[in-house]
């Protein structure tokens, strides 16, 4: 099916996650995101297979999505940042207990209830882990209607290849936008590889434990050192980024998502002027494209991050950089998206004060 | 010819109890595993632990478990039992777990109807942590939090988890039972059996709220502890069956 559609956002999401075999949803209303659950809500009743509940909060949500995993089941959740934050006490116990599932987080304005804008205000919680422990999470950070529906897909794939959280991190530009979107044929279930842990009762074979509490030190310290393994192994298979209009550059744009978006438009119009700017864009933020970025360094000094907060993908770029260039920052935080022309006024501003037109 | 009269249940495994002498786990761990072999489901068993003194249950039952987060069994109960509704899933949680820290996601779960079967173990204190007051601590009793003993004023009142679960209308079956006695141990026994017929039988959803002495929190021998539950515990929470509409 090559058929070409019209979708909103968040139901882009939905309708490619029942298509990837997602069959377990649980979520809480919350401003920019209803739509997903919304959907989630008609496309499971059709399934015969299919369970949706609407949880009594992110916390019930995200431990139903813990139940629904243990048990085998492709499960998702969905919220904005302030929910987020409630299903954070799940999100670690996914990860120490190595769980897949998929959450969706529909970035707002913040902190505290902030607003309902799109925002990039949780890019350290989810790139960090988020809840408390010693792990991380996949984040995924779509910037198109089509990749919306590429990373669903990868999403699932990614959670149960490597028993693990992954966070589809979005905002409400993202979720509402229509755009046309070519969706991937459903995957037949019976066809998964098979899950040789899960918990469906002890049917001729030994009985399964399913936990996070290690109280012996050197098992727990062992834990923790699986984990980290576990991630080396994520930062060398998934990395992702794409690269525009870098070749020739001599200043390159960082960015995500809708920021990124909005960035191309100014680089379009700086190039336009006759300025050498790319944007390199993160697909995958944990991990992080830093050996991309650093290997850019040879023949670009100047990086200008540009995010919807004050600064915080910028510590990745520096750490991808350890020094080797300059790092310029741009933010508009609180749910403000900045046009194509203040991109563009930035970039050429920065290019002529680096005097970056002059070799 | 010998005659068996006492056995390691077939779902128990072989692993000393870490439970303090006088608590009543081992003796609810053992009858569920009774049960269990008694029903025939140790294959199509699921229990969900809490966090707190039972948090270890699965180093002794021996059929699939999955730790929940402290309060959060019935949440994820949920999520197993939607997913394989064929099979038998159980939380088991203490009081501070079930009345405290997870009563929205038990009443929630009690008011969807979901068909699982919830052990919900009284002590009336928090045992793993040292003996802090519960939300089931009764008025005047002592613990690490409520020096002088629990003040209505100061501290609020014992919470009545079971009959507030009692009034959602998708639950079905709730009692109230004791392990302090060998009469009380039976019946125990006899509502844990009744509460996996009626989620086998597809009812809804089933709690017994069992009575249990904590000697070592309480600063007590095991049998002052069990006095103290005829005395004490049960003039704040009576035994008896909640609610039954199995038969409706």
């Amino acid at each position: 099916m090559d058929k070409k559609l019209l979708m909103r956002g968040s139901q882009v999401i939905g309708e490619t996650a029942i298509r990837a075999g997602c069959r377990f949803y649980a979520g809480y209303p919350i401003t920019p995101q209803n739509e997903l659950p919304e959907f989630m809500s008609g496309a499971m009743a059709n399934l015969k297979d299919g369970t949706f509940i609407q949880a009594e909060s992110e916390l019930a949500a995200i431990n139903m999505v813990l139940g629904a995993s243990m048990a085998g089941a492709r499960a998702m959740t969905s919220s904005s940042s302030p929910g987020i934050s409630l299903k954070q006490e799940g999100i670690s116990f996914l990860a120490a207990s190595e769980l897949p599932a998929v959450i969706v987080n529909t970035m707002r304005g913040g902190p505290g209830l902030g607003n309902i804008a799109p925002s990039q205000g949780d890019y350290f919680q989810a790139t960090r882990g988020g809840g408390h422990g010693d792990y991380r999470s996949i984040v995924l950070a779509p910037a198109y209607g089509q990749e919306l529906a590429d990373l669903t897909v990868k999403a699932f794939e990614y959670a149960d290849k490597y028993r693990t959280p992954v966070m589809i991190l979005v905002d409400g530009m993202m979720g509402q936008m229509m755009e046309p979107v070519v969706l991937p044929e459903p995957i037949n279930l019976n066809e998964l590889p098979p899950k040789p842990w899960i918990l469906d009762g002890a049917d001729g074979r030994p009985s399964r434990i399913i936990k996070s509490l290690i109280l012996d030190t050197m098992e727990m310290e062992e834990h923790n050192w699986k984990l980290a393994r576990k991630y080396q192994i994520i930062s060398r298979e998934i990395v992702s980024a794409e690269s525009y209009m870098t070749k020739d550059a001599k200043l390159v744009v960082v960015a995500y998502g809708t920021a990124a978006r909005v960035a191309k438009g100014g680089i379009k119009r700086a190039r336009e002027m006759g300025l050498k700017v790319g944007l390199l864009r993160p697909i995958t933020l944990m991990p992080y494209p830093e050996r991309i970025i650093r290997e850019m360094s040879r023949s670009v000094k100047d990086f200008l991050v540009l995010e919807m907060n004050t600064g915080q993908m910028l510590d990745d770029v520096k750490l991808s950089l350890e020094g080797r260039s300059n790092v310029h920052f741009y933010g508009r935080p609180g749910g403000i998206v900045s046009t194509p022309d203040e991109i563009a006024k930035v970039i050429t501003s920065l290019y002529y004060r680096q005097h970056l037109e002059e070799d | 010819m010998e005659k068996v009269v006492f056995k390691r249940p077939k779902y128990m495994k072989k692993a000393p109890f870490h439970y303090c002498p006088g608590c009543g786990h081992s003796i609810i761990h053992r009858l569920v595993a009774e049960i269990i072999e008694e029903l025939d489901i140790g294959n199509k068993t699921i229990c969900v632990p809490p966090a707190g003194c039972a948090v270890l249950a699965y180093n002794y039952l021996d059929i699939d478990m999955g730790e929940a987060p402290h309060g959060r069994g019935a949440a994820l109960a949920t999520g197993i039992k939607r997913i394989l509704p064929d099979r038998v899933v159980f939380s088991y949680q203490g009081d501070g777990d079930i009345a405290a820290i997870g009563t929205a996601e038990t009443i929630h779960a009690a008011n969807r109807g979901e068909n699982i079967t919830v052990i919900f173990v009284n002590n009336s204190c928090y045992g793993m942590t040292g003996g802090q007051m519960a939300p089931t601590t009764l008025l005047g009793q002592n613990s690490t939090t409520t020096p002088g003993g629990r003040d209505m004023v100061r501290d609020g009142t014992p919470i009545d988890l079971s009959e507030m679960l009692a009034i959602a209308r998708g639950s079905v079956y709730i009692e109230r039972t004791a392990v302090n006695s060998i009469q009380n141990i039976r019946k125990t026994k006899t509502a844990i059996t009744k509460a996996f017929k009626v989620q086998m039988a597809g009812l809804g959803f089933s709690l017994i709220e069992i009575l249990s002495p904590c000697p070592t929190n309480w600063k007590m021998s095991s049998v002052e502890s069990c006095r103290w539950i005829d005395e004490n515990v049960m003039q704040t929470f009576p035994l008896k069956v909640i609610k039954d509409e199995t038969s409706r």
